[in-house]
């Protein structure tokens, strides 16, 4: 591995030579992982796995830098989960800069937001959530935007011609959901995948520390509702007359899309060092209207204890009013987070949060530190724990609880059971 | 009005030729006027920068970046856009300034593997700039309004002479108590800045070297140097690749302009 490692980074280092004007660079990453705990799920019964991943970079600019390429392909390689190894084109843009506004063309990655514990608002890109659980990692999204830049504020006009669904751990995967998710997904839309939406945003600052964005966005919803797929005649009389599905059953949950209308409100208060943050959205067309909300606020505290470190505090609220059935886990939640910052040479940090379900009185803590090693190389360690002792529900008690109309909130069972400890060590060329 | 980001601290001034009893805190402001009156005038530049940070053992590491700035006209401060290119892992970052007078300046931080732009809402001033000996302060403009002065003497500093003069952060946020200024005479350079911390004793000492003149009027060291007392840690900045005059405008300096800066 090490030595295949080094010949793709001698090829990609002696690239540049031979188009002068690009610039080529890229990153690597090795990580590891150990499960603290037994799977569930008999494919997924393993406690360590380990991952590599690939990303270039290919980037020109000219016309006075007023056109500009960019082109991110990204490989990632898994040793248990096979939908975890997979490859994307995470960029392949054209920029071009006018007088006073600016034309994005192609396979973009976009972020709206201002919260940590949930990005409501972010919605023009598909989650990779196969890739990282966080659901930071985003898939690249075709698009035509157009941005201008007034007194009164930026905006934003987007055509989004093409719909990439999100991906989902495999049977093999750690964590996963209680059933594998179907290649199969249904849509509303008649165009399925082919659909063109559209989306805007309108952002402001005041110098008053004041910060503003709305935005709309109308087309294929990016988060699907997961439904566990239809049974047949056997199927169903067996789980009702025995309690659980004929041996050698497999069913999977079958994501259907769709077409939703959602607006976003992003606002952002900085007053003495205090950043106060919210993001509120409502949607319609994925059952009832529903509004959803993450508001708090961040707070740094400068040289603690005597030291050039700095503490940082963000408390956040989460809440949303959505049918129970279609629920997320965040109803009435609370994220509390401390980041630790040396602010020494290799820039070491040390962050620990935790989401709390007021709820069902659950528990998702993460722990995260990184440091540099000399010019090139970055490590990580990161911990994520759940506390909730709920067995995930077996395919059978699935379908009796679906038939039954029992309808709970899901709080974490999805990734009960799969508490990890990370060790990533990154390597940038 | 100038806040020259990164580079000033430096600059303070006198001239006006001393007629009757002046008291040697309204010498010192005068000094700290004419200084910035120098520097005015600028439009905008653009420059890169290499830190050299220095352990006690004699270790070295090194960042690199780009500065742009933009002059601010009338009651504005300056703006200015940072990019980072080394080490590695933050290549890309880049960092937006809005700085006013007096009151805290707005920052904005772009991180290009998430897209995304985060407001800064640390109000870090004596805080390490990238892990080195320059605070945050340090690198920020230094305009007049910053301060209160006392002047103390002349001193010879090479072939010139130089003024003396104490000051005094007006920011109850900053890292220090006082600050003592060597500058000349002839061209109101600062040559040399010793930095005492909250608790008045002698923290750091910078040292700047290798002027050289742009646009046949202003003075840009090329090298300064900071030692840290109290650590034995040090850091070097090299400046280089000065230009003037490049053309940038506002549009340079907004959000969009931020999400692509390269």
């Amino acid at each position: 591995m090490i030595v295949l490692l080094r010949q793709t980074l001698v090829a990609l280092l002696v690239l540049p030579s031979l188009a002068a004007g690009w610039e080529f660079r890229g990153e690597t990453g090795l990580e590891g992982r150990y499960f603290t705990q037994a799977s569930p799920y008999e494919a997924a019964d393993y406690s360590t796995n380990s991952s590599l991943y690939l990303k270039g970079e290919v980037f020109h600019e000219w016309n006075n830098r007023d056109d500009q390429f960019i082109f991110i392909p990204y490989a990632r390689v898994d040793e248990n989960d096979s939908e975890r190894t997979h490859a994307d084109i995470r960029e392949l843009s054209w920029i071009h800069v006018g007088s006073g506004w600016e034309s994005r063309v192609g396979i973009r990655k976009v972020f709206w937001g201002v919260t940590e514990g949930r990005h409501l608002v972010d919605i023009i890109n598909q989650t990779d959530l196969v890739d990282q659980v966080d659901g930071e990692e985003k898939l690249g999204q075709p698009m035509l935007n157009l941005s201008t830049v007034r007194d009164w504020g930026i905006v934003d006009l987007f055509v989004l011609p093409g719909f990439r669904e999100r991906t989902y751990a495999g049977e093999e995967g750690r964590p996963r959901t209680p059933l594998p998710v179907s290649d199969h997904a249904r849509y509303e839309s008649g165009a399925e995948d082919k659909r063109v939406d559209v989306a805007f945003r309108y952002q402001q600052y005041f110098n008053n520390g004041l910060e503003l964005a709305l935005s709309h966005f109308s087309g294929t919803s990016r988060e699907p509702l997961l439904l566990p797929e239809a049974l047949s005649p056997q199927q169903l009389q067996s789980l009702l007359l025995t309690g659980s599905l004929p041996a050698g059953s497999d069913p999977e949950l079958v994501p259907l899309y769709n077409v939703i209308d959602q607006t976003g409100l992003e606002l952002q208060y900085l007053n003495n060092g205090w950043l106060w943050k919210l993001e509120a959205i409502t949607r319609s067309g994925q059952g009832d209207r529903f509004t959803a909300l993450d508001g708090g606020f961040e707070y740094t505290q400068v040289g603690v204890l005597d030291s050039a470190a700095d503490l940082g505090w963000l408390l956040e609220y989460l809440w949303e009013d959505r049918d129970a059935l279609l629920a997320s886990p965040f109803q009435d939640d609370v994220l509390l987070a401390t980041r630790f910052t040396f602010n020494d040479v290799a820039s070491t940090e040390i962050l620990a949060g935790v989401i709390y379900d007021l709820e069902n009185d659950e528990k998702a803590i993460n722990l995260e530190s990184s440091r540099r090693f000399g010019n090139n190389l970055k490590a990580s360690l990161e911990a994520r724990f759940y506390t909730d002792t709920a067995k995930p529900l077996s395919a059978s008690e699935l379908y009796l609880s679906a038939l039954q109309g029992r309808a709970e909130n899901p709080g974490l069972s999805p990734v009960s059971r799969s508490d990890f400890i990370q060790a990533e060590v990154v390597y940038y060329f | 009005m100038k806040v020259r980001l990164l580079l000033a601290g430096l600059a303070l001034a006198c001239a006006v030729p001393v007629l009757h009893a002046q008291t040697p805190e309204e010498k010192g402001l005068e000094i700290a006027r004419e200084a910035d009156r120098r520097g005015e005038g600028f439009g905008d530049f653009q420059a890169d920068m290499r830190m050299v940070l220095i352990t006690q053992r004699g270790d070295t590491s090194e960042r690199e970046l780009r500065v742009s700035t933009l002059e601010g006209t009338g009651e504005e401060g300056d703006k200015s856009l940072t990019i980072f290119d080394t080490p590695r892992d933050v290549r890309g970052t880049a960092l937006l300034t809005y700085s006013y007078k007096t009151g805290d300046d707005d920052q904005w931080l772009y991180l290009p593997a998430l897209r995304r732009v985060k407001t800064i809402a640390s109000r870090n001033k004596s805080g390490p700039f990238m892990g080195s000996e320059f605070s945050f302060e340090d690198m920020r403009g230094q305009e007049v309004e910053k301060y209160t002065y006392k002047y103390l003497r002349d001193e010879p500093c090479s072939e010139l002479t130089c003024f003396v003069m104490e000051r005094y952060p007006t920011d109850e946020n900053s890292g220090y108590t006082k600050q003592i200024a060597w500058i000349d005479q002839k061209e109101y350079r600062t040559w040399k800045v010793e930095y005492y911390d909250r608790k008045e004793s002698h923290l750091k000492t910078l040292t700047m070297s290798d002027f050289a003149r742009y646009q046949d009027k202003f003075w840009q060291p090329g090298k300064m140097a900071m030692v840290n007392h109290q650590t034995g840690k040090a850091t070097d900045l090299f400046w280089s690749n000065y230009r003037y005059d490049t053309g940038l405008s506002e549009a340079d300096f907004n959000q969009n302009s931020l999400k692509r800066a390269r």
